[in-house]
């Protein structure tokens, strides 16, 4: 059970980019999981409003995008999408693969309430 | 890509983040920030620490996983053992409660730090980090990090460990690998442990154990091994020999040795350095 650590890592991360930005609230995080990463979708949905309460995410909603396994075999240079637990080419059934994608963790995508005067004025700045 | 400041708003996608571009606001009139990095960053940026603190002593660190009573302690106790006079060991102990595997340890004579994690069930760079400052590592060669006893949350944290190893003990089955892909795809060595009970089980078969392994795309070797009989011993501790030789090789070289699988985090920063 150490979904609550993560969403406390990922927390700490959305307040950084929060305060960052000025933004009031956050309203939306997307975060993509890997089947491979260790970590429960369903779990860490149930440990977001815990570890969110009283932060400035604490009404925010968390967005989960559960990707596949999918590997590259190293014999014949298939990618194909396979069972967790199998990583054999789906095509000639080697072991000798490699992971493509299916062990991320990763905060992808943060929706904030901003003070939209900030933005334009940062854009203003920089472009 | 800098996403903090606007420095990457360019004239090719200026069009996407200006007013009513698919970037600027949602409809709802928030703001979307693209991000793209790993939660684990904080614990992965205290491991590349603590890997470093490791290599500058030139010290071995292995990370020692399985289930709650695999025979972890007991196969430290045997190492120790067999290494002593020719390597100097230290361990540190990960459990929820009690100091009894860091007595054990201390009983056969080799430093041992003990982590009380608590309610925790994985030990974090950071506790690492903090046992490492009660364990002074110069004249030692290897420091065993006993994970706690669990077979799903460690294998998802980076300790700064060189290599893992992963305990599968004869009496919890052949399929564990099968089960619990995770901890069994980050295995570096797969020991099959209590091997002087297979044939009084029956019904655990090695070959069977190492084949469900080989399906999680995993070329570690595996070894069987008692630490009650001693079978196997000698095979284990050449492996750590030879492990330690080619760390010192490496750092030698200013490299490292890092687990063959390593978290997200690591292999996004790695594709960032080299390119």
């Amino acid at each position: 059970m150490h979904e609550l650590a993560i969403c406390q890592s990922l927390l700490r991360e959305v307040a950084h980019i929060a305060a960052d930005r000025h933004a009031r609230s956050v309203t939306d995080i997307h975060v993509g999981i890997g089947p491979l990463s260790g970590v429960e979708a369903r779990l860490m949905q149930d440990a977001f409003p815990i570890a969110a309460a009283g932060t400035i995410a604490a009404s925010a909603a968390l967005h989960l995008r559960c990707t596949g396994v999918r590997v590259r075999c190293e014999s014949c240079g298939a990618e194909t999408e396979v069972p967790t637990n199998r990583l054999v080419c789906g095509r000639c059934d080697d072991w000798r693969t490699t992971l493509v994608s299916g062990d991320e963790l990763l905060l992808e995508r943060v929706e904030l309430d901003a003070p939209r005067q900030v933005r334009q004025a940062e854009e203003s700045a920089h472009v | 890509m800098c996403d903090t400041c606007g420095c990457n708003v360019t004239h090719g996608n200026e069009h996407l983040v200006a007013e009513g571009g698919p970037l600027a606001h949602t409809s709802s009139g928030s703001e979307s920030v693209e991000v793209l990095k790993n939660l684990l960053q904080a614990n992965d940026h205290e491991a590349a620490h603590n890997r470093s603190h490791f290599d500058t002593h030139r010290v071995l660190a292995v990370n020692l996983m399985s289930s709650p009573g695999a025979g972890k302690t007991a196969l430290l106790e045997r190492t120790i053992d067999v290494l002593a006079g020719d390597l100097n060991i230290a361990v540190i102990e990960g459990d929820l409660e009690t100091e009894n595997d860091a007595r054990r340890i201390r009983d056969k004579g080799v430093p041992a730090v003990q982590i009380s994690t608590g309610t925790a069930c994985h030990l974090d760079a950071h506790m690492v980090h903090s046992a490492l400052h009660e364990m002074p590592l110069a004249g030692l060669d290897i420091v065993f990090i006993e994970n706690v006893g669990n077979l799903v949350c460690p294998a998802s944290f980076d300790l700064g460990q060189h290599l893992n190893v992963t305990l599968l003990s004869a009496p919890e089955g052949d399929d564990k690998p099968a089960k619990y892909p995770v901890m069994f795809r980050a295995a570096d060595m797969m020991l099959i442990s209590k091997s002087d009970i297979i044939d009084v089980l029956g019904d655990f078969d090695p070959a069977r154990a190492e084949r469900y392994l080989r399906e999680l795309a995993n070329p570690a070797p595996v070894i069987r091994l008692s630490a009650r009989s001693g079978d196997g011993m000698t095979a284990w501790t050449d492996w750590l020999i030879e492990s330690l030789e080619d760390l010192r090789e490496r750092v030698a070289r200013g490299e490292t040795i890092r687990p063959a699988i390593q978290p997200e985090g690591a292999s996004l920063h790695a594709a960032h350095s080299s390119g």
